[in-house]
């Protein structure tokens, strides 16, 4: 029973941190369980059974494809016996079950099928070529597969389903049951009629039942919900089985299981029903594609179902998001105020909680020593405090304290960065923490970096001149610097397609750049030069972001993995895979420890650095989503997609705790005040909105029974927590930047 | 097959097409395979439509172009289609014989684009532009409020609008002027620009020589308060003061005696009543500040005639009330001096006393207004029009009889004499008018006609609105004036009133040049010796006889009756003197001309010289000085 099947989500995401090379930093955590190895999941002790499986699937693939170095290590380091392999080696090709009967290390789990998985999957892989044009991808189809059956696994249960006319009266037939039972049931079995729907029609389209499927989806697509209207056009513009192969939204929908969340009783009725009907057309459906998540309790309302539902593969498995989040800050490094310190120290003793205020988290755990919920300060090594670094957070420091208190009566002053004579080809924007320079991405893929204040940009010398410049001297920095150079703008050219992802370094030395050419370049703020092509994805990087303590970077993009990099690490060290659809927007979280990111399958997912694994799965946007922000504490997460919708998420309890409406377009930015008051959001509508984020969370219920259950009661209260609505003139809103003091600042390019 | 459909939930590409497109290719086609290729290509075609918009979403636009369909081409390895990456939009035309329709691409001579000499202009570079939009999350900070100049710009358009509008009002061109204030006047557009208008119009102090300049940016703000769509704000503020600064200041234009400065100051007026009439909430803070300055300039005797005169118009054109209640009080000290302005006859004087005309014109106008609203402010203003001109025995009638409080004439007169000397004293305070009471309306008038006598009358009896006390003449007044009375049986006041109307036909002179001794009586008083006594006495002398002769006629007549019987003093200190009609001979321009002896405040017992060294201040400080001393030694001559 695919009820009780209950396994991590993303099982196998450890595979795609198998770059040999990626190790250095990370493994140097002590708190990682998994330290010193290469690859996350592959503990020295074998696991359990299933892991196990997955395991020689994978060596016997790798062995297969003549890979037998990277099987050794694999094997090596997942302490199998040496001969661990050998009798599947031999005859690898074959995938009969008496072979898999024969190896010893399988416990009484069905091999064959593992290995008609691995071997499917490799021609899975060949059949859409562009997926296999890389290791990590190709373990990624991997990944999916033990959990999820592959692509020609579903396309063979379709094959056996039965009499196509019948189709349509067993649809109707449970259509007449659910809309006949009580009302606190319906709702929760009107879950069962768009996944059901869907993949009757696939099944119906292929075998070559067109004009059947034409008809069934005739009758039935209006019964679906209007937020799957998106998907239902893809659908229905699909009536051949040869469309089918290479349509990445069926691949999606078949390879994943539609999870519903149902209660117990609501359950049983249906299970009652469809047994007396002996309806097992559905039944099978209902066993090979849905994954029902069952609950005890009360039914949930419909409105309660909708908040959570929309997304590409139903609503997350709720053993999903249990995982631990280590969600507070980190513990600021110890910085010797400068000598002129007295009179600063007296300011912070009056000027305490309004500077404190964001940090309270990491000054709690400055007094206690630790914050239960923030991650080890060496969970992940980070880099170093450089000196410049140290003078930086000085300067923060100060700025701070000169912060104004921002809340529902003292809204921000906004102050708008317009891009002139843009040409409609503006497509990313940045701007650095402390608001000295502003960077744009452009579709004519180039990089433009603006200095906002009246310190020009300057190059360095070049290396002949440098030899010149006496090195000795106290102004050293200074002299580096090529006067002649000094402009308000530079261009830095690279790309060769428009540059969609754009992130300044912490310490504003670097800057990234992502684009639609498949790569993530890094250039240099000092000689504005390219300085790394960075190429693992081979698709558009919708986005990148850097860590908020540098180095280390994420990216993601259409082939639907998240990557983390490291700038001196020409590979990604972790490789983040799960999401159905194109990645579209990624963040780190504020302590560098997880990132977080949101697809266009419109579900959001927070990723463990340290170990790869997805441990959230937030649902219940109805849209792509393109834009994410943490609040500064970072308990909480923002939402934004192209529904016009602003969800807000508790990342400790994995719950949905508030809702905004009132964007009318695609909200592209958010962003939350530096004390976390207030949140702003930006779209493509035209206008700013100010929402009071403070009562939003300050009125939570997170009872222990909402928390266990992940049933929320979203009171619509839009319309009380935006405090204000600020028009552009016909500038769409990229971009949203709180300076340390609290000015907002917007950024967008006209668009007459 | 497409066309069968019941319905069509996409574009679709039709068999034929696919049929002829591979037939332009050389292949023949099958229905079958034609009909199954359409359709494959109408899926394809979505499926690249459904990609492309992913490019188009991350592009953060809400337009796809043919670069994202390229790019989703790409995506399903099919080579991108050329040529169609500009921007404009592509001409779709149809041919009607073949029903045929097409993108139309023209044939393009390349080299006649290579050699071609107008090279098309580079874009703009690209560039960012940073501007504050809300302050404090509160309200567009539009260019109107208090956004500090430094982060406030103008577009270019505006700019050049600024620059066109303020060449054409201040250039040559009559013509063109007219056409910028009309468009400075209906323009919706201009909000952001008002600060810089309001700059330009400021500059009136720095071309206060230049009539014409300062006639333009009068019209300009004309032009700029009449805008329906401009909120003027705290800006009105600054348009009053240039306003006003025409109005009051004497201005180098005004030296030389040829510049109408007059007329602007009028323009100026009517302007600020404007301002005020339309506008009224935004400057009703000013409206007291305005009249005490006008207040101040107006006994302010060191101020040149010219200002004064402004001062006058400005009264009067903030309304009668204003009149009523700066200038009315004021009068009777300020007639003193313009009298002996107007009474100095000397060549060095000539031009002062031009301007004393100019001035005395104006009050008149004023107090006329003054008397004119007041009484048709009067309860029955209806009453009094409808029955104008027969009435004139009605109206006072209704005048009486409808309002009782005011009708029996002791008391209005009892208090008028309180109110005289109270605003009298306020006068002379400086500018208490706070503690101003209404003087009702036969005081007033009687006493504006001891300073006016017959010239106010004049202008009366030939208006005709003014309902049922205009077109009294004085015998009736006095007439309808004596039956109340007579009715309360107040013998006293009774025939206080015969005796100002019979003032009317008193030649002033004559009437005041024996009788006013040394110590001129006042109104009230006696003792007290008046300037104005003295300067009628002056001219008096230098009048002719024949007018003396002619207004002692008539002084007679009226003479016995008319003892000023105000119960304090006897009949001999008979105080006020007209000098009204000889000067339509006399002199130049000056037509009707009065003398009066004003109820100003008695000062106990003022000497003469005394006062002269407080008086002669009017234009020019050292000469008419002099002249006072002689004149009040003139005084005696005649005697």
């Amino acid at each position: 029973m695919y009820i009780k099947y209950i396994k991590s989500e993303p099982p196998s995401d450890g595979f795609g941190n198998s770059n040999a090379n990626d190790g250095r930093l990370l493994s140097s955590s002590p708190g990682a369980g998994t330290g010193g190895t290469a690859t996350g999941n592959n503990k020295p002790a074998p696991g359990p059974p299933e892991e196990q499986q997955t395991l020689l699937a994978v060596l016997q693939f790798l062995k297969k494809s003549k890979l037998a170095e990277s099987a050794e290590i694999l094997r090596r380091e997942a302490g199998l016996p040496e001969d661990a392999l050998d009798p599947k080696g031999t005859d690898a090709s074959g995938s009969g079950p008496g072979l898999a009967a024969g190896s010893g290390q399988v416990d009484g789990v069905d091999a064959s099928s593992l290995l008609s998985r691995v071997t499917v999957s490799s021609s899975a892989a060949a059949q859409a070529p562009k997926k296999d044009s890389s290791l990590a991808a190709c373990f990624y189809s991997l990944s999916a597969s033990p959990d999820q059956p592959d692509v020609s696994v579903v396309l063979s249960a379709y094959s056996q389903q039965g009499d196509p006319s019948l189709y349509d009266a067993y649809y109707s037939g449970l259509k007449r049951f659910i809309e006949s039972v009580l009302d606190c049931h319906r709702a929760e079995l009107s879950q069962l009629f768009y996944p059901l729907f869907v993949h009757m029609y696939l099944e119906l389209v292929y075998n070559n039942n067109e004009s059947v499927a034409k008809a069934f989806f005739e009758k039935f697509s209006g019964d679906q919900e209007c937020y799957y209207e998106q998907d239902l056009r893809i659908l229905s513009s699909l009536t051949k089985k040869e469309h089918m192969k290479g349509n990445e939204t069926l691949l999606d929908f078949r390879t994943s299981k539609f999870v519903l969340r149902i209660s117990r009783d609501s359950y049983q009725l249906l299970k009652r029903h469809l047994q007396e009907r002996q309806n097992n057309q559905i039944w099978n459906i209902i066993q090979e594609h849905l994954y029902i998540d069952i609950f005890d309790g009360m039914p949930r309302s419909k409105s309660q179902i909708d908040a959570m539902s929309g997304s590409l593969a139903g609503e997350a498995r709720r053993e999903a998001n249990k995982a631990k989040v280590f969600y507070g800050l980190l513990k600021e490094p110890e910085i010797e105020l400068p000598l002129d310190d007295e009179d600063e120290e007296a300011e912070n003793e009056e000027g305490k909680p309004k500077k404190k205020k964001p940090k309270k988290d990491s000054m709690g755990s400055k007094s206690k020593k630790q914050d239960p919920n923030a991650p080890l300060q060496t969970r992940i090594p980070l880099p170093e405090l450089k000196d410049s670094d140290k003078l930086d957070k000085i300067m923060y420091m100060k700025e701070s304290t000169k912060r104004i208190r921002l809340g529902s009566d003292n809204l921000p002053s906004i102050c708008f960065y317009t891009f002139l004579n843009a040409y409609q080809g503006l497509t990313a924007v940045d701007v650095t923490d402390d608001s000295s320079l502003i960077a744009g991405g452009f579709a004519d893929s180039t990089v433009r970096v603006w200095s906002v204040t009246p310190k020009k940009l300057r190059k360095v010398k070049s290396a002949a001149d440098l030899n010149l410049i006496d090195k000795e001297s106290d102004d050293v920095l200074e002299r580096i610097m090529d006067e002649k150079t000094a402009s308000e703008l530079k261009i830095l050219y690279g790309h060769s397609g428009p540059v969609y992802g754009i992130s300044f370094s912490p310490d504003r030395n670097y800057l990234l750049s992502s684009s639609e050419d498949g790569t993530i370049r890094l250039w240099s703020l000092q000689t504005f030069t390219c300085l790394v092509g960075y190429k693992g994805h081979n698709y558009p990087v919708w986005d990148t972001q850097f860590s908020p303590y540098g180095y280390y970077f994420v990216s993601g993009g259409h082939d639907r993995v998240a990557r983390l990099w490291a700038t001196d690490h020409y590979q990604p060290l972790r490789i983040f895979a799960g999401h159905l659809a194109d990645i579209t927007c990624t963040r780190f979280h504020p302590n560098s420890n997880y990132v977080a990111t949101g697809s266009s399958d419109r579900t959001i997912r927070l990723w463990d650095v340290l170990n790869g694994n997805c441990v959230r799965i937030f649902t219940g946007h109805k849209g792509p989503i393109h834009a994410l922000a943490f609040s500064p504490n970072g308990k909480f997460l923002a939402s934004g997609a192209t529904d016009g919708r602003v969800l807000l998420w508790d990342i400790g309890h994995g719950l949905m705790v508030g809702e905004l409406k009132g964007h009318t377009d695609t909200i592209y930015s958010l962003r939350f005040s530096r004390d976390g008051e207030i949140l702003a959001s930006g779209s493509m509508d035209n206008t700013v909105r100010l929402w009071d984020a403070m009562k939003a969370f300050d009125d939570l219920e997170t009872d222990d029974f909402t928390a266990a259950t992940g049933h929320i009661h979203l009171q619509d209260n839009s319309q009380e927590l935006l405090l204000g609505t600020y028009m552009t003139k016909s500038t769409p809103v990229l971009h949203l930047h709180f300076t340390r003091r609290n000015l907002l600042l917007a950024a967008g390019a006209y668009n007459p | 097959m497409a066309a069968d459909r019941e319905e069509r939930r996409f574009a679709e590409v039709s068999r034929d097409s696919v049929k002829l497109m591979a037939e332009s290719a050389g292949l023949e086609l099958g229905d079958e395979v034609a009909a199954l290729l359409a359709e494959d290509v109408c899926y394809r075609l979505r499926e690249a439509a459904q990609s492309s918009a992913q490019f188009m979403r991350h592009a953060k636009r809400k337009k796809l172009t043919v670069d994202d369909f390229n790019k989703a081409l790409r995506w399903s390895n099919v080579e991108a289609i050329c040529g169609y990456g500009a921007q404009d939009a592509m001409l779709f035309r149809s041919v009607k014989e073949g029903e045929l329709f097409f993108v139309e691409d023209r044939d393009i001579n390349l080299i006649e684009l290579a050699l071609a000499t107008n090279i098309p202009k580079g874009c703009a570079e690209t560039m960012v532009r940073a501007n504050v939009a809300y302050l404090d999350g509160k309200g567009n900070v539009g260019p109107q409020g208090t956004v500090p100049a430094a982060v406030q710009s103008l577009s270019d358009d505006l700019l050049k609008y600024y620059q066109q509008i303020t060449r054409a009002i201040l250039g040559e061109d009559p013509h063109l002027m007219k056409v910028a204030l009309q468009d400075l006047q209906s323009n919706s557009k201009i909000a952001a620009l008002l600060p810089y208008f309001v700059y330009v119009i400021s500059g009136v102090k720095s071309v206060s020589h230049d009539l014409e300049q300062l006639n333009r940016l009068l019209h300009m703000v004309k032009s700029l308060v009449q805008n329906p769509y401009l909120y003027l704000g705290s800006y009105v503020r600054s348009l009053v003061s240039s306003v006003m600064y025409c109005i009051l200041e004497p201005l180098a234009a005004s030296i030389n005696p040829l510049n109408d400065h007059w007329t602007l100051r009028d323009y100026a007026a009517l302007l600020l009543s404007h301002i005020f009439w339309t506008h009224g909430d935004l400057v009703s803070g000013l409206y007291r500040q305005i009249l005490l300055s006008l207040q101040k300039v107006l006994s302010d005797p060191v101020r040149p005639l010219c200002s004064h005169y402004g001062a006058v118009v400005g009264l009067h054109a903030l309304g009668w009330k204003a009149v009523e209640r700066v200038l009315f009080p004021h009068l009777p000290a300020y007639w003193a001096n313009l009298q002996a302005v107007l009474d100095d006859y000397s060549v060095s004087n000539a031009q002062v006393k031009a301007d004393g005309h100019k001035v005395y014109g104006a009050i008149l106008v004023a107090v006329e207004r003054l008397l004119k609203m007041k009484a048709l402010s009067l309860p029955q203003p209806a009453e009094g029009c409808s029955s104008s001109q027969p009435g004139c025995l009605a109206g006072p009638m209704g005048y009486r009889v409808s309002s009782p409080g005011l009708s029996p004439p002791p008391e209005p007169l009892a208090e008028a004499g309180l109110g005289i000397a109270s605003h009298l004293q306020a006068g002379g305070a400086g500018c208490q008018w706070e503690e101003w009471s209404p003087v009702p309306l036969p005081a007033m008038y009687s006493e504006l006609y001891s300073f006016f006598g017959d010239s106010l009358a004049v202008r009366f009896s030939t208006e005709q609105s003014f309902g049922g006390f205009s077109p009294c003449t004085p015998s009736h007044f006095r007439e309808t004036r004596k039956e109340p009375l007579g009715h309360v049986s107040n013998p006293d006041t009774t025939r206080k009133m015969p005796q100002l109307t019979a003032n009317l036909n008193i030649s002033p002179r004559q009437d005041g040049s024996p009788r006013t001794d040394p110590p001129p009586p006042s109104l009230a008083a006696t003792g007290s010796v008046r300037s104005l006594a003295r300067s009628s006495m002056q001219r008096s002398r230098a009048s002719s006889s024949r007018s003396g002769q002619r207004s002692i006629g008539l002084s007679r007549d009226v003479f016995p009756k008319a003892r000023f019987t105000s119960p304090h003093s006897g009949p001999p200190t008979f105080s006020f003197v007209i000098g009204g009609r000889q000067m339509g001979r006399r002199c130049q321009g000056r037509r009707p001309f009065q003398t009066i002896f004003v109820p100003t405040p008695p000062p106990p017992v003022v000497l003469p010289r005394v006062y002269t060294h407080k008086l002669p201040v009017i234009g020019r400080v050292c000469k008419p000085l002099r002249r006072w001393t002689r004149s009040h030694y003139s005084l005696h001559l005649p005697l």
